[in-house]
């Protein structure tokens, strides 16, 4: 099956060749964190986690967003988006690549990073954070790889790729459930240690997830013969509507409980990202940039008449998925970090290397997605031709 | 002919395989005949080690010292110093929030975060409160550690084995203490003179104060204790009779971030 990615327009070439470019460059600049340590970062002492952590996280939960259209396709036979489940499946295996590639890049010392499995300790959560997303990243390059070969040669996939799928859904929540409770579980840091942290992930995931399928059935739409049909797309933008609903309401829970408590240790963090912290202000636009986004996105999708609008919703989707970007990225590690366990404040804002080995990550990841795509439309093409 | 070389390679494969599990059967067996480890008879021991900083016979001087003396024993990088151009060419900046540190003096809000006061008494303002890892009972950095580098010792100190750490930092987000420094850089441009009694570190490790176990495991007291002209004191929590549980008994003592459950190692009296 692989031979189609090899088959292509200009347009095509010239995509993956930018993209080829792009992760030479990052690799350049990434050599260069390898040889010489993360003081090329913007990290610090006090913040030690940035960028790089920031979008794994963000990216753990697109990933699991792709259960999104599994869940009504594989269990309650929702036939509509027989087209795009496989979309779903293929975006969670770029995303899932572009996070172990996120955490490879932040290692101090990534050439020791089997030590992991060497020295498997039940007891840290990164443990079984590796467990589920090596599992996530397999179920869904099997299930997607046989689901498709099965559609190309025109008959059921194996029985054995069901039992498969249903196991799939676990490992979705899953993998974002661990990541939250990476931070969750840590008990000098007022304003990870809540209980809604995993299930405001998991909102803003079904958010951010959906919402980029959207927009990459739109690309698709305009880019190849496939049509992932119109009304798959509008029952995605309602599931994205009512996640991001979700993830208004539990920071907004969140909000109350740290506010009406009024503990000093909770608050601070929360403080400092919406309205400054002893005069370091750096988050303020940022986060209420990411909330106008995500409320703005919310109303645009609760009517119906600005969500059936088909020039609309891409802008709406875009929003959502930054709003939600910033939210997740930025100001989980922002928020946590700032002000630190000794109430100093040091900000932390990334380094234009740290960028720039992050646009690898992602270009890396838009590799992987776009050779998938490319042979997920082109069978889906054939069979229909 | 295929059936004979395929036969030949299963052949050698199976005497590699037998080899390969009668290595280490070999080793151990021989293992009884090399030189034995004999315990150091000085060695100093405890069931649980615990520090007590009296902050009232601490001055700024003194906080200074005990702050140098540990850093340059284990080899810890100083950014302010100057670095040997012709050894070294080249460096890239410093970074001073990069820094890295064992033990130092902070203000009393900031050691105690959870204890602020408007009203607290005007000299705790200006007292040096020594902060160092805690040596925590329940520590979150060992529970967050994905390779066990970081490890509790049977005696209660927390350790850890540069050699394993990955540098992933997931201990330094479980610390509540800030007890921990990364190595964003190779340090040791920045050693002025290298104590060979204790190994540096290379770039993309974490590190912490290790109690001194290099220093007790000679029988030796810790370099903080030696250079605190008293106001350190380090002994075994579990012994009734030791000088540290001596000085809880007589003088009322805090903890930092006691709510938490970690249960420090270092008392504070105020």
């Amino acid at each position: 099956m692989l031979e189609i990615a090899i088959k292509g327009s200009k347009n095509y070439w010239l995509w993956i060749v930018l993209l080829l470019a792009i992760m030479g460059a990052a690799g350049i600049a990434y050599i260069d964190q390898f040889m010489n340590g993360l003081v090329i970062s913007g990290m610090s002492r006090d913040v030690t986690w940035g960028f790089y952590i920031a979008n794994f996280t963000f990216l753990v939960g697109v990933a699991a967003g792709g259960v999104m259209v599994v869940i009504p396709y594989y269990l309650h036979d929702y036939e509509k988006f027989h087209r795009i489940t496989i979309l779903g499946e293929f975006l969670a295996v770029a995303c899932l690549i572009m996070c172990l590639l996120f955490i490879v890049v932040d290692l101090g010392q990534p050439t020791r990073m089997l030590n992991v499995l060497l020295y498997p300790t039940p007891h840290s959560m990164l443990f079984y954070d590796m467990i589920v997303l090596n599992g996530y990243l397999f179920l869904n390059i099997v299930v997607g790889w046989k689901v498709l070969e099965a559609e190309r040669n025109q008959v059921e996939p194996a029985a054995w790729v069901k039992p498969l799928v249903y196991l799939s859904i676990p490992f979705a929540i899953g993998i974002h459930t661990v990541t939250a409770y990476l931070y969750c579980g840590l008990p000098g840091r007022g304003f990870w240690l809540t209980a809604i942290l995993a299930p405001r992930f998991l909102a803003s995931a079904f958010a951010a997830g959906p919402a980029f399928l959207i927009i990459l059935c739109y690309i698709i739409r305009k880019f190849t013969k496939f049509d992932p049909g119109w009304e798959a797309m509008q029952t995605l933008s309602k599931i994205v509507c009512y996640a991001v609903i979700a993830n208004i309401f539990f920071f907004l829970c969140e909000v109350f409980v740290v506010a009406y408590s009024g503990i000093p240790g909770h608050a601070s963090h929360l403080k400092y990202l919406f309205f400054g912290y002893h005069g370091y202000d750096m988050m303020v636009p940022w986060m209420w940039s990411s909330f106008i986004l995500m409320g703005l996105g919310a109303i645009f999708l609760v009517i119906p008449k600005f969500r059936n609008n088909y020039t609309l919703l891409p802008v709406t989707c875009a929003m959502i998925f930054i709003g939600a970007w910033i939210d997740k990225a930025l100001g989980m590690i922002a928020g946590g970090f700032v002000p630190s366990p000794l109430h100093h404040v040091t900000e932390y804002a990334p380094t234009n290397q740290e960028i720039l080995i992050s646009i690898g990550v992602y270009a890396t990841g838009f590799f992987v997605l776009t050779i998938l795509y490319k042979l997920a439309t082109t069978v889906k093409e054939e069979v229909r031709g | 002919m295929m059936k004979k070389s395929r036969r030949s390679f299963l052949k050698v494969a199976g005497i590699a395989a037998i080899g390969m599990g009668a290595a280490p059967a070999m080793n151990f067996a021989s293992s009884g005949s090399g030189p034995v480890k004999a315990p150091n008879p000085e060695a100093l021991h405890a069931h649980r080690w615990g520090m007590v900083i009296n902050t009232n016979k601490l001055t700024d001087d003194v906080a200074e010292a005990i702050s140098q003396v540990c850093h340059a024993s284990h080899n810890v990088p100083d950014f302010d110093h100057e670095v040997d151009e012709k050894k070294y060419p080249g460096l890239r900046p410093v970074n001073p929030k990069q820094e890295i540190k064992w033990i130092w003096a902070e203000e009393f809000h900031y050691a105690f975060p959870d204890k602020e006061d408007e009203f607290l008494a005007e000299r705790f303002h200006h007292l040096p409160f020594m902060v160092t890892c805690n040596h925590c009972k329940n520590a979150p950095c060992v529970q967050a550690c994905p390779t066990q580098a970081t490890f509790k010792r049977e005696d209660g100190i927390v350790i850890m084995d540069f050699h394993r750490c990955i540098g992933c930092r997931f201990c330094m987000a479980a610390c509540p203490y800030g007890s921990r420094s990364f190595n964003f850089r190779d340090p040791r441009p920045f050693i002025a003179e290298t104590d060979p009694d204790f190994p540096t570190r290379s770039k993309g490790v974490v590190e912490k104060c290790n109690l001194c176990a290099e220093r007790l495991a000679k029988g030796k007291q810790p370099h903080c204790v030696e250079a605190s002209e008293g106001a350190i004191v380090v002994g075994d929590l579990e012994d009734p009779e030791s000088e540290v549980r001596a000085l809880l008994a007589e003088h009322y003592t805090i903890r930092r971030k006691q709510a938490l459950g970690t249960e420090p190692s270092v008392y504070y009296i105020v």
